[in-house]
């Protein structure tokens, strides 16, 4: 990062408070930031779902068959954004559709989630290869662009996370219900199948916005750390999603404020300190703290 | 072309029988975290300017046998490994960097190379290696078959006989990762998965049967290794890896249709384990 912006630019020195307005100096690191802060909380919030219900398989999935969605549509012209969407969102019904729930093999059902992700994969690849100028961009797509976002990006990202913020929130009381105990969810008359397939598509929105910073290979660094970490700490509900929120924003500035200054990547920031977190509160879990 | 046929079929025979038992024991997700870790593994290696292939074995071997050493019964939870593939593939990002700033050219290309696999680019020394490698682990899998079938089906009644269940799951993960390493070489540490899942996942619906299964699974990925590799000579545009991956996820499908075509001519009740049996 450094090195881009030539050594005179990027110092870091004990001054906090110089360090910061450093930071804010540059517009594309302002906008970094902001971009990074709705992208953590839709991530921290949903994901906390995600692992309560253990479909981090679904998860890692559906955030590589946005990768073919994004390539595609680059290659066919289309803002790689759509692709994102499209891709998830279409992979979300596809999973939702094809688990029927409990009765069945869990191995098989790994076995075709397996299959339809190395396919989409595979085909990511190939429209890959079909636009040849997109050598450079394929590590973008799997490994994510922090600092290339605009003004007008950041607003769209905010939109698309407040709707799907919005319809995380009517669905969280069911969808509570449906993950802890499905039996007694269904027997109560709760749709659950439509209920997960629901909360499916919103991860899949989650996931394709997150991927637009994060890049495919990435984005769980937000959705399964912060939220696992959280998770570990409490085990009450609105507690937990709040904390996970927080990690995850906290995960995501850091990364990027440390990313700025040093000259390796900020994806491996990120990802180091969403370990870390979660390694930490791994370990404080076993020292026997809970905050209730 | 021949050493791709060569170091292909074998590389293929080992990543089905290994995926049978993946499959078999739900671990697909853990094979998929593998994978991840073989990208790290070798631009690690490159990085340091060792061979890759020692990057890759070391890791993910490594990396497998710490899985299964976390995890209850020598099975991790999916939560674990998802942070720690995470984490692992943050890594790789690094040394990514690292290799592209001190090589000051093919960094993007020779990561693609690594995530997508380049079955064609292999030498004859290579090819040799990857095929004896391959052998070895299609005769390691038929060792440990039977433990392993017990254990899988059945992990506390196997404790109770007396089988060493931690020791064969952690075992069998670094078996899963040396099959990792070597098919990362072929398509690829990110469609790899596929070949570990589709042809498993088919055989596991053509027969219940697991030592059939076991052939049928190790017979498809062989199949579907051929069928990608002359297709992409046929047709220079398509890249070898997915053809192989079309192929394979056309093979499963499939098989699929052909479970549910059965299924429906003939009476279907359920096992104890809920899974479909059907009454001769």
């Amino acid at each position: 990062m450094s090195a881009l912006l030539g050594a005179d630019v990027a110092h870091l020195s004990w001054n906090l408070v110089d360090d910061v307005r450093q930071l804010l100096q540059h517009q594309f690191m302002v906008n970094a930031l902001r971009a990074g802060a709705v992208v953590a909380v839709l991530a921290g919030a949903i994901g906390w779902f995600m692992v309560l219900r253990r479909e981090a398989f679904a998860g890692h999935t559906l955030a590589l068959v946005g990768f073919p969605g994004a390539a595609g549509a680059v290659w066919l012209g289309v803002s790689a954004n759509l692709g994102y969407y499209a891709f998830c969102v279409t992979a979300a019904l596809v999973i939702a559709a094809a688990s029927t729930g409990r009765g069945r093999a869990r191995g098989e059902e790994s076995a075709a989630i397996g299959t339809v992700q190395a396919f989409a994969l595979a085909c990511g690849f190939l429209f890959a290869t079909l636009y040849a100028g997109l050598l450079t961009e394929t590590n973008a797509l799997l490994f994510g662009s922090f600092l290339g976002i605009t003004s007008a990006q950041v607003v769209t990202l905010a939109v698309v996370a407040a709707v799907a913020l919005a319809a995380l929130t009517a669905l969280a009381r069911p969808l509570l219900f449906a993950s802890v105990d499905a039996d007694v969810a269904q027997a109560r008359g709760l749709p659950v199948r439509l209920v997960s397939a629901l909360f499916l598509v919103v991860l899949g929105v989650a996931v394709a916005e997150a991927s637009q910073i994060t890049g495919s290979l990435l984005v769980f660094a937000l959705l399964v750390a912060p939220p696992a970490a959280a998770q570990r700490l409490t085990s009450r509900p609105g507690r937990g999603i709040v904390l996970s929120v927080v990690l995850a924003v906290a995960v995501t500035w850091l990364g990027l404020g440390i990313g700025y200054f040093s000259s390796y990547p900020i994806g491996f920031w990120i990802t180091t300190f969403a370990f870390g977190v979660y390694v930490l509160a791994h370990a404080a879990s076993r020292l026997g703290v809970r905050t209730c | 072309m021949q050493h791709a046929f060569l170091a292909g079929t074998l590389i293929a025979a080992a990543c089905g029988a290994v995926g049978y038992f993946v499959v078999l024991r739900s671990q697909v997700f853990s094979g998929d975290a593998l994978s991840h870790v073989a990208f790290t593994g070798a631009l690690a290696a490159l990085a340091f300017g060792v061979d890759p292939r020692v990057g890759l074995f070391v890791a993910t071997v490594a990396v497998g046998a710490g899985m299964g050493v976390l995890g209850q019964r020598g099975r991790p939870d999916d939560v674990v490994i998802g942070n720690v593939f995470t984490w692992v593939l943050g890594l790789g990002v690094l040394f990514m960097t690292i290799y592209a700033e001190s090589s000051r050219s093919a960094g993007g290309t020779k990561s693609v190379s690594v995530l997508f696999g380049s079955i064609f680019g292999l030498s004859a020394n290579d090819a040799y290696v990857a095929a004896a490698v391959g052998l070895a682990v299609c005769l390691a899998v038929l060792v440990l078959a039977r433990p392993l079938l017990f254990a899988s089906a059945d992990a506390a009644v196997a404790d109770a006989r007396g089988v060493p269940v931690r020791a064969l799951g952690i075992a069998f993960l670094a078996l899963v990762g040396v099959c990792a390493a070597e098919a990362t070489q072929a398509v690829g540490a990110l469609l790899l998965v596929g070949l570990l899942a589709a042809p498993a996942g088919a055989a596991r619906r053509l027969t219940v049967k697991p030592w059939r299964g076991l052939a049928f699974s190790s017979g498809l990925a062989v199949l579907v290794v051929w069928v990608g590799l002359v297709v992409s000579y046929l047709d220079g545009s398509l890249p070898p890896s997915f053809s192989i991956m079309a192929a394979a996820a056309v093979c499963y499908l499939a098989a699929v249709t052909a479970d549910h075509a059965r299924q429906r001519r003939r009476p279907v009740r359920a096992d104890v384990r809920g899974r479909s049996v059907t009454l001769q």
